[in-house]
């Protein structure tokens, strides 16, 4: 057996914040090397196939075409689950929350599929390129009307939101910013759209769209104008603007605090950020000496802010409530994956919506705050029901595993944390678990047993966090 | 026993559109912008020598002709948006300008309880919790299928169900120290255990010879009724109607839509007259925006001002506001122009209906409808 080089609890950690959390077999296999090691693993494995693609199509045709309302989120949700370098969709779901973008404005989810792939093919580079791709992405070009972004008419949706939601936070500049900066993206638009959307319509088998839109450039409508946007000034074009953005201290600070807010720590609501100050300033000041040293780079700066002490701390430890998706991402993972790409898939994305997290439909503008937010008295039921249904389903791994080792009424409530992912509990609820194991359960301990407790461990605090 | 008196929102999802919704047949500007898709004379249900309802409002013209149904003309808002989220984000906030948290519904259950010692003040059966119900510190019961409501519905076994019902109220309980979090989620899985120990027990208590459609708005209907005969003390239920959103295919689909709901509130207030009560009861309905005047060739775009709704029997039934006009020069930017904020709507509700200051939750005053009471 090999030697343990790194405290188990801190990879646990790790494998919670830097993915979906760990199973049992991961953790053990990971814990035998150097901590800063398996940062770099989780990191850098990108793994050349990481998802079966071809299931899906063969078996739910109607989930990689994007035929239901909810099979754009399902789509993912079958990536969430089965993506071997967990990182890149963690990521995805990162900037998901931060550039917030929902097909109910769209009435499509392909070109949100188109996004979220672009996340992860340019979320963990240069935050200057991403701001690029985004501004060129045709869901956020629909999304915040761009394509009505005129050289004689400006409309300032998209070069508002830039701003105050994408980068710099309101407070850091002025209206006249704004308009200089819609100014600059004038133009950017998309290619052949009234031919497109009249094909779009016609097609009525895939109601939420198959086109795979373009963006397009056009020179025509673009203001190539000067511009004065944030005290320089020049003929800018929308790269200009971004670049101009990018090396901002606001930027910097308002990406930090997202960092933070999703991989350390729940923070306070975003729109209270301009108002209040964060809860670790320090943690936010390494972050953005990251971000500049890094030039930008997300992946080098989540490397940096891993292998740091504010990441290692025990004190953040299970300090983030899950959102909807981690939960049930953790969940899939834990009891093994889909089978085969089919209903329990869109029972997952489903269940992720009930719980207050339409994946691809975030229902504000703003995205989710997260933090309390999950947690009202419809979302726990959902949230403990579900988890106990596939984690207590006497026919998937996490219970034959634990069968498979001989349970008995001294062990079961380890080998069932153990399972679990090394979940750790509170003494005030391990307590009531033993008696509940001492008091109710038979001597012989067999899959429904372990079923059972299963369920009690899922339903705890302990597990809804992070 | 004096009863509380109890509001029932109906949240019509997607658009209702409301030219053919509440149809001016006899405005010639009616015909020209609805071409493709406008009801024709032989299938409306006329109100009156200007207005005519859907075909599919057929009970709900009974409403009106016992006069308990209220139609409440041009409800919007200044600088309407058109995307279905963010307005009904505004429908739900009551906050037209900037995004709002709380919900006014969650603000009103604040208020008739503020220390929340009934878990089940507000119920909800639509799918997930409608922002409407928002608020810190606010227990709202969700309830999506009544007979299977709770938590481990997958342990089938009674006993073993209750045992670990029991051992999880144990861990439940916010002694964690000092761990606000942990304290936030134990205060509500306990009211969360709590809210469906009572409501799980209304189908039992249930007894009716009415028969509701089977569609999603009938079911919902079915358990509001269940929980309210069940006297649980629930002052607001909420459920959802969707599918408005015409783009495509409206005549077919809107007419389906009200068809289904005319069906479920002709059986509950059967139902509630079966149990001699009722008088108690308010339904409200409104959609986030009406639809574009001109149609698309086979349904209308996404548009402004709509027309919302109250029923029952303490209504004063009858038409309140203007209809809008249809005049090119009055429209805004293709859209009915609305000539009531729906502000002013829910203060009649808040302060007439639920004896609740409308003034905070609405972010002001708005002008009132006459009472809308008889």
């Amino acid at each position: 057996m090999a030697t343990v080089k790194t405290n188990r609890s801190l990879t646990t950690h790790l494998l919670r914040r830097a993915g979906f959390g760990g199973t049992k077999e991961e953790i053990d296999a990971l814990n035998s090397f150097e901590y800063d090691h398996i940062v770099d693993y989780l990191l850098d494995n990108r793994h050349k196939d990481p998802v079966p693609v071809d299931l899906l199509r063969r078996y739910q045709i109607d989930l990689s075409d994007v035929r239901t309302n909810i099979s754009s989120g399902s789509y993912w949700m079958y990536r969430l689950a089965h993506n071997k370098f967990p990182f890149e969709e963690k990521i995805a779901l990162f900037w998901h929350r931060v550039f917030a973008t929902g097909q109910n404005k769209l009435i499509q989810g392909k070109p949100m599929v188109t996004q979220i792939e672009m996340f992860r093919k340019f979320g963990m580079g240069s935050f200057e390129k991403l701001l690029v791709e985004l501004s060129k992405n045709p869901a956020m070009i629909m999304w915040l009307d761009n394509q009505d972004n005129h050289k004689d008419n400006i409309n300032e949706n998209y070069g508002r939101e830039i701003l105050e939601l994408f980068s710099m936070g309101v407070g850091n500049y002025t209206e006249k910013d704004i308009k200089e900066c819609s100014r600059a993206f004038t133009g950017w638009t998309i290619e052949n759209m009234p031919y497109n959307a009249m094909k779009m319509r016609n097609n009525t088998a895939r109601p939420f769209g198959y086109i795979a839109w373009q963006f397009k450039f056009d020179e025509k409508d673009h203001d190539f104008g000067e511009k004065e946007f944030l005290g320089e000034k020049g003929d800018f074009n929308g790269e200009d603007i971004v670049r101009i953005i990018c090396k901002q201290k606001a930027t910097a600070q308002f990406i930090a605090r997202h960092i933070y807010h999703f991989y350390i720590k729940d923070e306070l609501p975003v729109p209270q950020w301009p108002h209040e100050e964060p809860i670790d300033p320090s943690a936010i000041e390494f972050i953005i000496e990251s971000y500049f040293k890094n030039k930008y780079n997300i992946k080098e700066v989540l490397r940096d802010l891993f292998k740091s002490e504010y990441f290692r701390t025990e004190e953040i430890y299970n300090k983030r409530i899950k959102s909807p998706s981690e939960l049930v991402v953790n969940s899939v993972r834990l009891s093994g994956g889909f089978d085969i790409p089919s209903e329990e898939v869109y029972k997952a994305t489903s269940s992720s919506v009930l719980m207050g997290q339409p994946l691809m439909n975030p229902t504000s503008v703003e995205g989710w705050q997260g933090g309390e937010e999950w947690i009202n008295t419809g979302s726990v039921i959902e949230r403990i029901n579900y988890c106990s249904e596939i984690l207590g389903d006497v026919n998937k791994d996490v219970v034959n595993n634990i069968v498979k080792q001989n349970p008995d009424k001294k062990n079961i409530l380890n080998l069932c944390l153990g399972e679990l992912g090394y979940i750790k509990l509170e003494l005030s609820t391990k307590i009531p678990i033993e008696e509940y194991i001492e008091n109710s359960l038979p001597e012989s301990i067999c899959s429904e047993e372990v079923s059972l407790i299963i369920k009690l461990i899922v339903s705890t605090r302990e597990f809804q966090m992070n | 026993m004096k009863k509380e008196k109890v509001l029932i929102t109906i949240q019509l999802s997607g658009g209702n559109d409301y030219l053919n919704c509440i149809v001016p047949w006899e405005n010639p500007l009616y015909r020209d912008f609805r071409k493709h898709i406008k009801i024709t004379d032989e299938e409306i249900i006329p109100l009156d020598n200007k207005l005519g309802l859907n075909p599919g409002m057929n009970a709900i013209k009974d409403f009106y002709n016992e006069g308990n149904l209220a139609i409440i003309h041009g409800v919007g808002y200044p600088e309407p948006e058109r995307s279905h989220f963010r307005s009904m984000d505004i429908w739900h906030t009551a906050e037209p300008t900037k995004v709002g948290t709380k919900g006014w519904l969650g603000q009103a259950i604040k208020e008739i309880d503020p220390n929340a010692k009934n878990v089940v003040t507000a119920v909800n059966f639509s799918e997930a919790l409608p922002r409407a119900l928002v608020n810190q510190g606010v227990p709202v019961a969700s309830v999506g299928d009544i007979n299977n409501y709770g938590l481990f519905t997958s342990i089938e076994d009674e006993s073993k169900k209750n045992e670990a019902l029991n051992t999880f109220k144990r861990f439940y309980t916010p002694t964690m120290g000092n761990d606000y979090v942990m304290d936030y989620l134990g205060k509500t899985g306990l009211d969360a255990v709590k809210g469906a120990e009572i409501i799980s027990k209304a189908p039992d208590l249930y007894n009716s010879n009415v028969e509701y459609p089977s569609t999603s708005i009938g079911k919902q209907l079915k358990g509001i009724a269940q929980v309210h005969l069940a006297n649980f003390g629930t002052r607001i239920f909420y459920a959802n109607h969707g599918g408005f959103d015409t783009h495509t295919n409206e005549i077919v689909l809107q007419q389906n839509l009200w068809q289904q709901l005319s069906d479920a509130l002709s059986a509950f207030f059967e139902d509630l007259k079966e149990h001699d009560t009722g008088e108690e009861i308010i339904v409200f309905m409104f959609s986030e925006f009406g639809r574009r005047v001109l149609d698309n060739g086979t349904g209308t775009d996404h548009g402004s001002g709509g027309v919302s709704f109250l029923l029952g029997n303490n209504v004063k039934g009858g038409q309140y506001n203007d209809y809008p006009s249809l005049d090119p020069d009055k429209q805004i930017e293709g859209d009915l122009k609305f000539n009531f904020d729906f502000r002013g709507l829910y203060s009649d509700i808040l302060e007439d209906w639920l004896s609740v200051e409308s003034k905070n939750i609405v972010g002001g005053n708005f002008e009132k409808l006459s009472p809308f009471l008889k």
